[in-house]
């Protein structure tokens, strides 16, 4: 039986006074017994909604009531109903995995053989019976949240709220948790779980979509992604540039959205729209356009009303570029060891011109060991790495300058203007006078920075930073571009503007190094490799990875699906 | 190459300026520092006790105490009457400082021999006794003046305490020690931020990829640390000559000089800090170590005479020792330029030394 745990109404919450609020308006209902997910890119208010719930932040408007208290008047009763996960965990790191049980038992008041069975019950719930005595800071990022899970179940809930419990987690731990979290919610327990990733809304019993403090959406994912039966196409068989077909199929009207998945091309047309036939996209004699199932990701961009349409304006911005070097990108033998621990073991690989490739595998794997050796922010124990055929250990600078980098929590200035920052990337690769001027220029109209120019890059929107941060890495006109987690936790329309950029680039010639967990970002490498254990155990283009999972009752395997079955083998084999 | 060492040095001077919280810590907070120390670590002593216990009943003794009831200092004078009271006054805190004449002073000093006074001081409160002691030596040796004007020898005792500061202006005894002090804090705060923060906001990286090399990095980091802290010791300079009045009356230049060279030395180990530091909160703690005993070792509070040997050695290779002599020398007094030159030649060494290990230090931890 079903209650309803949480009444939102009309809740509205800003942290500056005339402020734009961090959630708005908000109606909305949780019940017990199932899972519902909060699901938006960052900044769209999850954790402000979450920390309102458990009675941590108050409400400036609207009603609020959790398993019928009002957070305002009646905190105590309310915190010992509701357990919350935060974010980073809120473990003691530097305490044992049974020390951190016991000081959240302490604070719970679990005493006596009630803590004694929650122990063993928590402990075998979550497989760290054999993890009691490790510190919760030597941990893998699944086992902290699980022991974070451990901590917040002690006392049993009747609503559970986990802040994005699967960021840092790698795929194989991540059905883990969603395996312990259906547990809970077979007991009654209402569970939230918040995430960027919209592959997990389809888990859910029931969504709450929120973009910019609002709700896009209310109810079963299903009936939301149902309604785009009929609308989301695959153009497979492809010959020729995917990329390529991609940017022609945008710039169709029918045709409101578009990503690449592996060698085929997904597309989603407007309502009462047709899919384009092949020849018209110039996909090549042999492709064919299929019917494919909707995803939740395609139900959220036909409420945004599309993806970005259209060319980037870097296809044309762009000088295209001849080099006599092919290999642009060349690990050899490369090694690093921390003390005892070989972090990357013997890599070996060549990136291509104009190739897009991606290192992906579970965190604290190796694969930003490898990608800081190759552009130059780790040097290695043994073996070499290149890039344009510069050795980075023997002409770091002039290697250096033909490389971007952009990183994951793009590194600007806050503090200077947008200008300002573009002036002394400028600087710092060495452009004067008229190529300082003219890149300048070219990166303001190219990605529409003219009316930001004066304003603090900190107080730039989203899209804005990320544009800026790519300008300021692609500036020099770079031969590769280094991408480190470049999109995650990015709403997907921002995602598919910046990728529409890098696909513009790539291919002008341009090379491009992407290190991801977000298997997303993966479907649009040309070549990925998966590193696990510091070893590279597999590498192919994505849906070469995709076959290798195929059969074992899996007819049409995601990346996800490929990247567990690779993993599980490999540990298998060490194991004989 | 300079290019790209002015990208970094103007990015780091808009930084400074643009960003709130660095502007005040950097460039307002000392000089208002400079205020409230300067008035709170003020060295006079007022409103005190004293007691005299005059055994001699002689001319030349009543002379003396009353120049003592003369005195504004004392707010109030006991009179003991024998030397088993003296104990219990301080004792019990009524008074800080005993005076106590011999039966045979007036007589002494009638024959012409060497006479001596007594002066006992609660040594529970070393500051206030150190400066009455100061003030007592003063009023006797002015008593011993108006005797050798007589024609007797006089029982000479020379005073230094206050030499150079003439009106005991206790104000700004104080200033040059301050000064040097908060201009290492500035010098500190600029650099051993700098990497920690950018290395807390993910920008170092970005720094790292691109074609700088360590050294300009370090270079682009030292300039505007410079330019940001003499700016400040500038303007705490500007108000302690004419707000608290301290008189300069050494050489601007020779100040500069080893203000310059001080502040290398001590961005040397600011950056040395910071590039061992990953978060701005480590890298605080670690100035915090450095900086507590390296203020307690300069002879800011106590005189470096009085350090064990192995101690006054260390403070040798201290810049702010170095600096605050020539800050007490420049401020109180025109001291010749070879003497500043004297500390200055060891703190371009300090720096030189402190200034490589950044350099080194950085390298390692970048790669």
């Amino acid at each position: 039986m079903t209650e309803t745990l949480v009444r939102i109404d009309g809740v509205t919450k800003r942290f500056l006074e005339n402020g734009t609020p961090a959630v708005e308006a908000l109606t909305a209902q949780i019940k017990s017994g199932q899972v519902t997910g909060l699901v938006g890119p960052d900044g769209a208010g999850k954790t402000t909604l979450l920390r309102l719930i458990a009675g941590l932040l108050l409400i400036d408007d609207g009603t609020l009531r959790v398993c019928g208290f009002d957070p305002k008047t009646h905190a105590a009763p309310l915190h010992r109903v509701v357990a919350y996960m935060p974010q980073r965990f809120g473990l003691y790191e530097d305490m044992s995995v049974i020390e951190n049980l016991e000081l959240y038992a302490d604070l719970r008041s679990v005493i006596g053989t009630e803590r004694d069975e929650a122990f063993a019950r928590l402990l075998s719930f979550t497989g760290l019976e054999s993890f009691t005595g490790r510190l919760a800071g030597a941990l893998s990022g699944g086992m902290k949240q699980k022991l974070g899970l451990a901590c917040a179940l002690i006392k049993r809930p009747r609503l559970l709220l986990l802040d994005e419990p699967s960021v840092g987690v790698d795929p194989l731990s991540r059905r883990e948790l969603w395996r312990l979290v259906y547990e809970l919610v077979d007991q009654d327990i209402g569970v939230v779980w918040s995430t960027a990733y919209l592959d997990e809304a389809e888990r859910c019993a029931s969504v709450l979509l929120l973009s910019e403090g609002k709700a896009l959406y209310q109810g079963p994912p299903q009936a939301l992604t149902r309604s785009l039966e009929g609308r989301t196409f695959q153009v497979r068989n492809i010959s020729g540039e995917r990329r390529a077909v991609l940017a022609r199929a945008l710039e169709r009207p029918a045709v409101i959205d578009g990503v690449i998945q592996g060698r085929s091309v997904r597309l989603v047309v407007g309502k009462g729209g047709v899919a384009p036939a092949p020849g018209d996209i110039g996909a090549g004699p042999e492709a064919v356009i299929a019917a494919v199932p909707p995803r939740f990701e395609d139900a959220f961009m036909d409420l945004l009303g599309g993806g970005p349409r259209g060319r980037s304006p870097f296809a044309d911005a762009y000088a295209s570029r001849e080099h006599p070097i092919d290999s642009v990108v060349e690990a050899q033998d490369l090694t690093r060891r921390f003390g005892t621990f070989t972090a990357a073991d013997g890599i070996h690989f060549r990136v291509k011109r104009g190739e897009i490739f991606g290192l992906i595998g579970p965190n604290g794997a190796g694969k930003s060991t490898i990608f800081k050796m190759l552009c130059g922010l780790l040097r290695p124990t043994s073996g070499t790495a290149r890039v344009v055929g510069l050795d980075l250990a023997k002409a770091p600078s002039e290697a250096r300058a033909r490389l971007g980098y952009m990183a994951q929590k793009f590194s600007l200035y806050g503090d200077l203007s947008v200008r300002q920052n573009l002036e002394f990337f400028a600087g710092v690769y060495g452009l004067g006078g008229r190529r300082r001027r003219d890149a300048l220029k070219r990166m303001v109209e190219t990605f529409a920075l003219g009316p930001h120019l004066d304003v603090d890059a900190s107080t730039l929107p989203l899209g804005f930073k990320q544009r800026l941060a790519l300008a300021c890495a692609v500036m020099h006109d770079p031969d590769v571009l280094f991408l480190d987690e470049p999109t995650s936790g990015v709403d997907p329309r921002t995602r598919r503007e910046f990728w529409s950029h890098i696909n513009a680039m790539v291919a002008n010639g341009v090379t491009v190094m992407v290190t991801t967990h977000f298997l997303d970002e993966a479907e649009y490498c040309d070549r990925t490799a998966l590193v696990y254990r510091g070893r590279i155990i597999a590498t192919g283009a994505p849906d070469d990875l995709k076959e290798r999972a195929r059969g074992a009752g899996r007819s049409d395997p995601t990346l996800e699906d490929a990247f567990i079955a690779l993993v599980e083998a490999d540990d298998r084999e060490s194991l004989a | 190459m300079w290019r790209r060492i002015l990208a970094l040095i103007t990015k780091e001077l808009l930084a400074s300026v643009r960003d709130r919280q660095t502007r005040w810590v950097v460039l307002f907070s000392p000089p208002f520092l400079l205020l409230i120390y300067a008035f709170a670590i003020t060295q006079e002593v007022t409103n005190v006790s004293m007691a005299v216990l005059n055994q001699d009943l002689g001319r030349e003794a009543r002379e003396l105490v009353s120049r003592f009831e003369g005195a504004e200092t004392f707010e109030r004078i006991h009179y003991l009457t024998g030397v088993a009271e003296i104990a219990p006054a301080i004792e019990s805190q009524d008074v800080i400082m005993v005076l106590h004449l011999g039966p045979d002073f007036s007589r002494r000093i009638a024959a012409g021999e060497r006479a001596e006074v007594q002066l006992l001081l609660d040594g529970r409160r070393t500051n206030a006794a150190q400066i009455l002691l100061g003030y007592a030596t003063r009023i006797v040796a002015r008593f011993n003046e108006t005797l050798s004007k007589g024609g007797a020898r006089p029982p000479t005792r020379v005073i230094t305490r206050a030499w150079f500061n003439p009106n005991a202006e206790p104000l700004w005894s104080a200033v040059p020690a301050l000064f040097a002090v908060l201009t290492a804090m500035v010098g500190f705060m600029v650099s051993a931020l700098a990497v920690a923060r950018e290395r807390e906001l993910g920008t170092f990286e970005q720094l790292l990829v691109s074609p700088l090399q360590p050294v300009e990095i370090l270079v682009g980091k030292t300039v505007p640390a410079l330019l940001i802290a003499l700016t400040s010791a500038s303007a705490m300079l500007a108000l302690g000559w004419v707000v608290l009045d301290v008189p300069l009356r050494g050489s601007l230049i020779g100040l500069f000089a080893g203000m310059t060279v001080y502040l290398a030395a001590i961005i040397g180990i600011g950056l040395f800090i910071s590039s061992l530091a990953s978060t701005q909160q480590q890298a605080v703690i670690g100035l915090l170590l450095y900086l507590v005993p390296a203020v307690l070792l300069s002879g800011y509070a106590t005189p470096v005479e009085n350090m064990p040997d192995w101690l006054q050695w260390l403070s040798t290779i201290n810049p702010i020792t170095h600096f605050i002599a020539i800050c007490k020398g420049v401020f109180l007094r025109a001291v010749p330029a070879e003497v500043i030159l004297r500390h200055i030649w060891p703190m371009a060494l300090i720096a030189t030394t402190t200034l490589s290990a950044g350099t080194w230090l950085f390298r390692r931890r970048t790669t």
